[in-house]
């Protein structure tokens, strides 16, 4: 893997949560246009460094992160950037479908209005949600409140929102561990038709998932120390049928985990 | 204390009955005793709205709500009452609504974990147990000395504001804090700001819970006349406030007017007021419980 | 690079101009002013009552009035000890804890432990009745209603007594004792009560051996709470109890207390400045003291217990 693809890459990372150290040195590259599956153990900071990719852990009382995270050349840590900003060009999708109590209409149209991006808003929330696949189910009921529809649904609701502030990478936190399978099923496919413009990085549980879905995979694990380090990262092909790390092949195979 | 337990265990034992027996009884008397002091409660409550209602209906009338106070108890009327409580609440209202929910943004979303924050919150909480009168020397002092504004409505609206600002305050941050924290995430992940956060995802969630809240807080207001006669004195007003800084009435401090009059009609008259300042109560609190119960429904679909 | 940010271009991002920064920080802090009234409150009324009181204590000396047994401050031969207020501020006080206590406690008890849930739903909202009725609802009702019954029973009970505002303060804060104590009892853990009940007690036995026992500090907490509002209360005891500062523990007789003597002052339109208008705000600090203290005990048995469980 070489840098030179890289759109987003953690260099030396370690956050703390108070006193606990939660992940330590991980420094890892996301390639343009692929999926990256985090995989690893519950408790091994998959979800904690996908956070600090857009200054999510910001809002986590305590939370302090060491290290660089380097977008377009530029530390998103420096103390000039605006973390709001950051979030705008890296978006995040949530374990939960999180939809606001409001018309979905309104869900799509949140980020461009909050944002000033009032111009052909009708258009952009089309587009929006036709890229998450949902526009022939819900066209004709646009002013509906989101909580009418289905977990499968408001998921990929929630991804037509993230995109239609047009961000350059999606975090994806178990997007999918909350829906049945045919959900599971439209949010996977989903997510290989996205890497045409995006770049997407998921935290998965579930193996086949991760095998199916992703182009890179990165495999974490947790010290005695409950601190999560990074073991081995590469093309998904490579760490699924021939793992370097033992530890790797492990739990892959589900001996542990 | 293991010979204890097997008693009890065995309580089928023929020389365990009284014992068995003895229990029983016990559950008894102290479930007599439970429905003694429901009935208790509720007769005091009954027999409290029985004699207002004995006593006042005979004086209520539309001419009642519609005459100013008078020496003739079958002209008096509590028109002025009326009136400097509708000013005096809607000034309230005007103060304890941006004040209390910004205070509790203040403490919910803005305010770090520290010591300051802390003594806020500490600070309320004793607020709250601070007598009503003595919000009344506060505001006779500050209000009405010190800042100049006289015996006026304003003095009188600062003053309940102060005294009803912890219920809101209270009230609006257990609102705010029923707003999932997905929600914001959600809007934080697409680059919203603090403020944004507060102004479009929060507030519109919790603004039924605020306002069901401040509702309450001022239907108690409605009620206080203790700090407000600190302010008022006992006035006998036959005018109604044309500006905020008019001298003013309230109805409890009417009520409490006839009420230490010594002749039998003024009680008649008391009753009366007490009814209307009742229905008052309800009607708010009918409202308050309306809001609550639309949005809930609206929720739930 | 293939991305089409229609947003903005990265070079924005570059800059790291954060978005409406300013408006960020306006708006806080007007939240932090709105927070901080609450403090700026606490330090005024403080302040108030000690600067207004200064003269008093300047004039009268700080031992005559709390430790003198004879209170007229405005008919002559004038004396300005505090104690009889305070009896009779205390009087009314522990008869409605006498009423209140049992009634309430018993009500907690009931509602937390026996009570099916539909007659829970009758008996709360009456009890929020009971404690929203303004307190000069109450001060007519112990006047008019209830004084007259009491002096079928005692014929020696004067119009204004203090027996009649005790009960039917009891009456007015029962509610706050029962409804701090049932977040109590509800507080205590279900597995406690089926370890007792596991063991052959019988319901009784689970509330009272088990459920109050272990939720004692937090109903101790209501007690205490209520006590402190019943110190406070103003109106029914004004218009009850009477305006005879007294140093009596006889309830049939009337009294005066704290709260009482600051409205009859208050009545009559004191001149700004005087000696008798800055009584009021001596007997206000003595007030406020009283209360603080109780209510902070109140908070601290309450925050034990929270910890506790």
């Amino acid at each position: 893997m070489t840098d030179n693809d890289a759109v987003l890459s953690v260099r030396d990372l370690s956050v703390y949560y108070g006193e606990f150290r939660a992940i330590k040195n991980i420094s890892l590259s996301f390639q343009a246009n692929r999926v990256t599956a985090l995989i690893g153990p519950s408790g091994c900071g998959k979800s904690t460094l996908l956070r600090c990719l857009n200054r999510m852990n910001d809002l986590v009382p305590q939370a302090r992160v060491e290290g660089e995270v380097v977008y377009s050349q530029q530390d998103i840590y420096d103390p000039q950037i605006d973390p709001a900003q950051v979030r705008l060009h890296i978006g995040m999708v949530f374990q939960k479908p999180n939809p606001f109590p409001k018309s979905i209409f309104d869900n799509v149209a949140f980020g461009l209005k909050i944002n000033g991006l009032t111009n052909n808003i009708d258009e952009a929330v089309e587009k929006s949600l036709r890229s998450a696949a949902l526009w022939d189910e819900v066209k004709d009921r646009l002013n509906e409140n989101a909580m009418t529809l289905s977990g499968g649904q408001q998921q990929r609701l929630c991804i037509a929102r993230t995109l239609a502030v047009e961000p350059e990478i999606i975090l994806m936190d178990e997007p999918a561990s909350a829906l049945d399978p045919i959900g599971t099923l439209a949010i996977e496919s989903l997510m290989r038709d996205l890497t045409e413009k995006y770049t997407i990085v998921v935290v998965t549980h579930n193996m086949q998932q991760a095998a199916r879905v992703s182009d890179e995979t990165a495999f974490l694990m947790m010290d005695e120390d409950r601190a999560g380090y990074l073991v081995e990262s590469g093309k998904t092909d490579n760490i699924f049928q021939n793992p370097k790390d033992e530890r790797t092949e492990a739990y892959i195979t589900g001996r542990f985990g | 204390m293991i010979g204890k337990h097997f008693e009890e265990k065995y309580d089928l034992a023929p020389h365990s009955r009284g014992r068995r027996v003895s229990r029983r009884v016990k559950s008894i008397i102290f479930y007599l005793l439970l429905l003694i002091a429901i009935s208790l409660s509720l007769t005091g409550l009954l027999s409290l709205i029985v004699e207002i209602g004995r006593e006042g209906l005979p004086w209520l009338s539309w001419h009642f709500l519609t005459e100013f106070p008078s020496r003739f108890a079958e002209k008096a009327g509590m028109k002025s009452a009326i009136m400097g409580t509708v000013w005096v609440i809607s000034f309230t209202a005007l103060i304890i609504i941006p004040v209390g929910i910004g205070a509790a943004f203040y403490l919910e979303e803005y305010a770090k974990k520290n010591l300051l924050s802390k003594i806020i919150e500490v600070n309320i909480s004793n607020l709250a147990g601070v007598p009503s009168i003595v919000y009344g020397l506060l505001g006779l002092s500050v209000f009405v000395y010190y800042m100049g504004l006289g015996r006026s409505v304003l003095a009188g609206a600062l003053t309940l504001s102060l005294l009803v600002l912890p219920v809101v305050i209270v009230v609006s941050r257990e609102a705010i804090r029923t707003v999932p924290e997905s929600h914001k995430q959600a809007a934080y992940a697409l680059g919203a700001n603090r403020f944004q956060v507060v102004y479009k995802v929060i507030l519109p969630q919790a603004i039924a819970g605020i306002m069901t809240g401040t509702i309450l807080a001022l239907s108690r207001a409605i009620g206080e006349a203790a700090p407000m006669i600190a302010i008022s004195a006992l006035v006998y007003l036959t005018f109604v406030p044309t500006s905020p800084l008019d001298r003013f009435s309230v109805m409890p401090i009417q009520i409490f007017n006839w009420i230490s009059r010594p002749q039998d009609d003024f009680r008649g008259l008391a009753a009366a007021g007490i009814i209307v300042l009742l229905i008052t109560l309800v009607i708010m609190n009918a409202l308050a419980i309306y809001i609550r119960n639309r949005t809930q429904v609206r929720l739930e679909e | 690079m293939r991305n089409t940010n229609l947003v903005n271009d990265p070079v924005t991002f570059h800059l790291g101009k954060r978005k409406g920064s300013l408006q960020e920080k306006i708006v806080g802090f007007i939240f932090f002013l709105c927070a901080s009234v609450s403090i700026v409150t606490t330090i005024a009324i403080i302040g108030t009552l000690l600067i207004q009181s200064i003269p008093f204590f300047q004039e009268v000396g700080i031992w005559e009035f709390i430790s003198g047994d004879r209170w007229s401050p405005i008919l002559k031969p004038r004396a300005y000890g505090v104690l009889p207020l305070v009896f009779g501020t205390s009087l009314v006080a522990f008869l409605s804890l006498l009423v209140a206590v049992p009634v309430g406690l018993l009500l907690a008890i009931f509602l937390s432990e026996y009570s099916p849930k539909r007659l829970r739903s009758i008996l709360k909202p009456m009890l929020e009745i009971l404690a929203g009725i303004p307190t000069v609802v109450y001060g007519y009702f112990a006047l008019t209603y209830v004084t007259p019954q009491l002096q079928k029973i005692f014929p020696d009970l004067m119009v204004f007594n203090a027996l009649s505002a005790g009960l039917v303060m009891g009456l007015m804060i029962t509610p706050m004792v029962s409804s701090l104590s049932e977040d109590a009892m509800t507080a205590v853990p279900q597995s406690l009560r089926n370890a007792a009940y596991a063991l052959g007690a019988t319901k009784r036995e689970v509330a009272t051996k088990v459920v109050v026992p272990a939720a004692t500090s937090g109903i101790v907490a209501s007690f205490l709470l209520s006590f402190s509002r019943a110190i406070g209360e103003t109106m029914l005891v004004t218009i009850a109890a009477g305006a005879t500062p007294k140093m009596t523990l006889n309830p049939l007789e009337s009294i005066q207390t704290m709260t009482a003597y600051i409205v009859q002052l208050a009545l009559g339109e004191t001149p700004h400045g005087s000696l008798e208008y800055n009584t009021i705000f001596a007997v206000g600090l003595l007030l406020f003291i009283f209360t603080l203290v109780i209510n902070l005990v109140g908070h601290f048995l309450v925050q034990h217990w929270k910890e506790a469980i």
